[in-house]
């Protein structure tokens, strides 16, 4: 088993390939985890929750004989609400406070999440099957399902809309200015409870399509929303705050460095080197922001 | 308003007292025999928490209505007291030291899964409360020297043992290469360890051993490898979730493998999910209702199937048979031992020899069930895409012929 990968050449295609599709799809739940974050100033837990929310509106429309790729269009309609009432019935008090309450309240709506959708939908593992098909390139020897396609296809497209979005509309720029300067922006006028509501619900409705997506590429389950969370958040920390670009390249490396992890080091140390790569960026951070400050001085 | 205040604190003290003396006539009281079972009835493992308690009760019922339990002259019911420990292992040991101590339990069921039995059996065995477990297969229950334990299903280690040595055996005795892909929790690595220790003795090779994390949905990676290596055998185990991502990714990848054996297929409603993609897929099963077990009480494996239909409205997972059986080898003890005592009770459980409709019953010294072989059943669709379990190994039992070796997705 040592390096098959190199053994077999067409592993190394079949690895990018592989880890620049789940990339880009952690990317697009990460892009709203970012986006949230730099608005609200608050780190989302039940931002894996929120997906696998999404996930289930997608199977049940399966369930009911509509196709689940429709539901990339109707989850994030009624995530996006969803995620305005959370933003009204427990964000809005929490918006203001230090980070430390935030994550606490998002970890209690994360439990409750959890919980509620294990007693409505049940706790078994399910999925939507889209009947995609599969691409083969080179001979057969790299097959790329055609539903991750489709997923990075539609991850795409929702992340270019969302940033054409946040630079031409009202409420893109209002969004933005709240992002920059809360109190400026109020003071000019912004109503930021709105923004923040909206945020809230924007990111809830890239959840929506994050999880739909899921559905028909992996499997859902009530309790598996954390990883979820967790990978955003890597994803984050390693783009920068703000840094939407980022967010998009930070995801689909982490894909790739992962797959190579697994074909190199074993899939037991996947996710381990993952996290061994989060702590050596953020060393490498702090070591070169302690030299600025240096400079300063 | 003070007559008030002492009048409610007066009424709860009082119905605090009566309820606790009416759990506390716990164990064996008037003409019932009071189990307690810790179940998971909610968080991520209810579903099957749910299949057994529903086959705990159908046992109870079964039992209750064809005569109960006679012990020295006298017939006794049983009941079964339940809590839901939320598939929590820390909250499953408080509920089994709530059981004991606090509601005077003498004997037990076991909960749902391996992980929640680890934390549960400790408790049982300080206390001296023989428990008879039904869904624990975890190799590591049996070699701690317990003595109070009692498993009816067979260990973990030999769930996929029978395919790897079917194969062997069509590959004319000869060793095959063999790839497994296993999540890395107590229960996949016991079923590892099976494959390992099969392997050996077959003179097979192992030349893809992934540990899948558990938080992992995607198994591109090894499924590759799996392209590239061209193994005789796949074997996949990592429950619900790893039985249903491997189906649908080695569809998606034209994975073409001449055997799939796995765990956890009819949990995973397999060809429900998933209709003939999951055709030729091997699962490895503690029971099915074809196999042709009998006893007094449920007859055997169809009249079991047809009854728990009838009762529950789905048909019984093998989590709900040994759960069922669970109960018949309890009353079976008792009237041996002719005595509630836990000691002569235990005793009586570790001499168990019998049939039930699940299979034969015989506890070696660690507590696991010996007598019964686990069963690899197929998947086999017909042409208009209906799915069903077909048995077809080990021979005895067989209801079909084994497809082997599956054939090419390009042929499919």
């Amino acid at each position: 088993m040592d390096f098959l990968i190199f053994q077999v050449p067409m592993l190394t295609v079949q690895a990018v390939l592989d880890g620049l599709l789940l990339g880009i799809l952690f990317a697009l739940i990460a892009y709203g985890m970012a986006l949230q974050w730099g608005v609200m100033n608050i780190i989302n837990i039940a931002q894996g929750d929120l997906v696998i929310l999404g996930g289930y509106i997608a199977y049940f429309m399966y369930l009911y004989g509509i196709h689940p790729a429709w539901g990339v269009i109707v989850s994030p309609i009624i995530m996006y609400f969803v995620g305005v009432i959370i933003y009204k019935l427990v964000i809005n008090k929490v918006v203001d406070r230090d980070l430390f309450i935030s994550i606490l309240a998002t970890f209690g709506i994360s439990i409750l999440f959890m919980q509620l959708m294990n007693f409505a939908f049940g706790a078994d593992v399910v999925l939507a099957n889209s009947g995609y098909g599969t691409t083969m390139l080179f001979d057969n020897s790299v097959t790329l399902p055609n539903s991750k396609i489709f997923s990075a296809f539609i991850s795409i497209v929702f992340a270019i809309g969302l940033v054409i979005y946040m630079k031409k509309s009202k409420l893109g720029r209002a969004i933005r200015a709240t992002a920059q300067n809360a109190r400026a922006a109020k003071i000019l006028g912004v109503d930021t409870e709105k923004v923040y509501a909206a945020t809230f619900g924007i990111n809830a409705a890239l959840c929506g399509v994050a999880g739909a997506l899921i559905s028909i590429t992996f499997t859902i389950h009530p309790y598996m929303g954390l990883p979820y969370t967790i990978r955003s958040f890597m994803i984050v920390i390693v783009a920068g705050l703000g840094n939407l670009p980022g967010v998009a390249m930070s995801g689909m490396g982490l894909g790739v460095f992962e797959e190579f992890a697994d074909y190199i080091l074993g899939t037991e140390f996947r996710i381990g080197s993952v996290f061994l790569l989060l702590v050596l960026i953020l060393v490498y951070r702090r070591f070169k922001l302690s030299k600025k400050r240096e400079y300063l001085k | 308003m003070k007559i008030k205040n002492i009048i409610i604190t007066f009424v709860s003290a009082l119905a605090i007292l009566f309820s606790t003396s009416v759990v506390s006539l716990a164990k064996v009281v008037g003409d019932k025999i009071i189990l307690g079972a810790a179940i998971s009835l909610t968080g991520k493992y209810s579903s099957n928490g749910v299949h057994t308690q529903n086959g705990y009760n159908m046992a109870v019922d079964r039992i209750n209505s064809m005569g109960g339990v006679k012990v020295g002259g006298k017939t006794y019911m049983f009941d079964i007291i339940y809590y839901d420990d939320e598939s929590n292992p820390k909250r499953a040991a408080q509920l089994a030291e709530r059981l004991i101590s606090q509601d005077g339990v003498e004997f037990m069921l076991g909960p749902y899964s391996s992980g929640l039995t680890k934390a549960i059996a400790p408790v049982t065995e300080k206390y001296g409360v023989p428990m008879v477990e039904a869904n624990g297969a975890s190799r590591s229950l049996f070699t701690k020297g317990y003595k109070y334990l009692f498993a009816v299903l067979a260990p973990a280690n030999l769930y996929l043992d029978v395919a790897i040595r079917t194969a062997v055996e069509l590959n004319g005795g000869k060793g095959v290469r063999i790839a497994q892909a296993f999540e890395q929790d107590a229960f996949s690595q016991d079923v590892r360890l099976g494959i390992l220790d099969a392997a050996k003795e077959t003179g097979s090779k192992i030349i893809i051993d992934d540990k899948l994390p558990k938080e992992l949905n995607d198994m591109a990676a090894t499924l590759a490898k799996v392209k590239a290596t061209k193994p005789d055998v796949l074997v996949v185990s990592g429950h619900t979730k790893g039985a249903l991502t491997a189906i649908r990714q080695i569809a998606e990848m034209k994975v073409d493998v001449p055997m799939l054996a796995m765990t956890h297929c009819d949990a995973a409603k397999l060809s429900k999910q998933h209709g003939a993609n999951s055709q030729y897929a091997l699962c490895a099963s503690q029971w099915h209702k074809t196999l042709t077990y009998k006893d007094d009480f449920f007859t055997d494996g169809m009249t079991y199937d047809a009854d728990f239909t009838k009762e529950f409205g789905y048909a019984p997972p093998y989590q709900a048979a040994e759960s069922s059986a669970a109960l018949l080898v309890f009353k079976d003890a008792f009237e041996r031992a002719g005595s509630f005592d836990q000691k002569k009770v235990r005793d009586a459980l570790a001499a168990t020899n019998m049939q039930t409709f699940y299979g034969n019953i015989k506890f070696a010294e660690g507590g696991q069930n010996v007598d019964k072989p686990m069963v690899l059943f197929q998947v086999m669709c017909d042409d208009a895409g209906k799915c069903e379990n077909k048995v077809v190994a080990p021979l005895k039992w067989a209801s079909a012929e084994l497809i082997h070796p599956i054939p090419k997705w390009s042929d499919r």
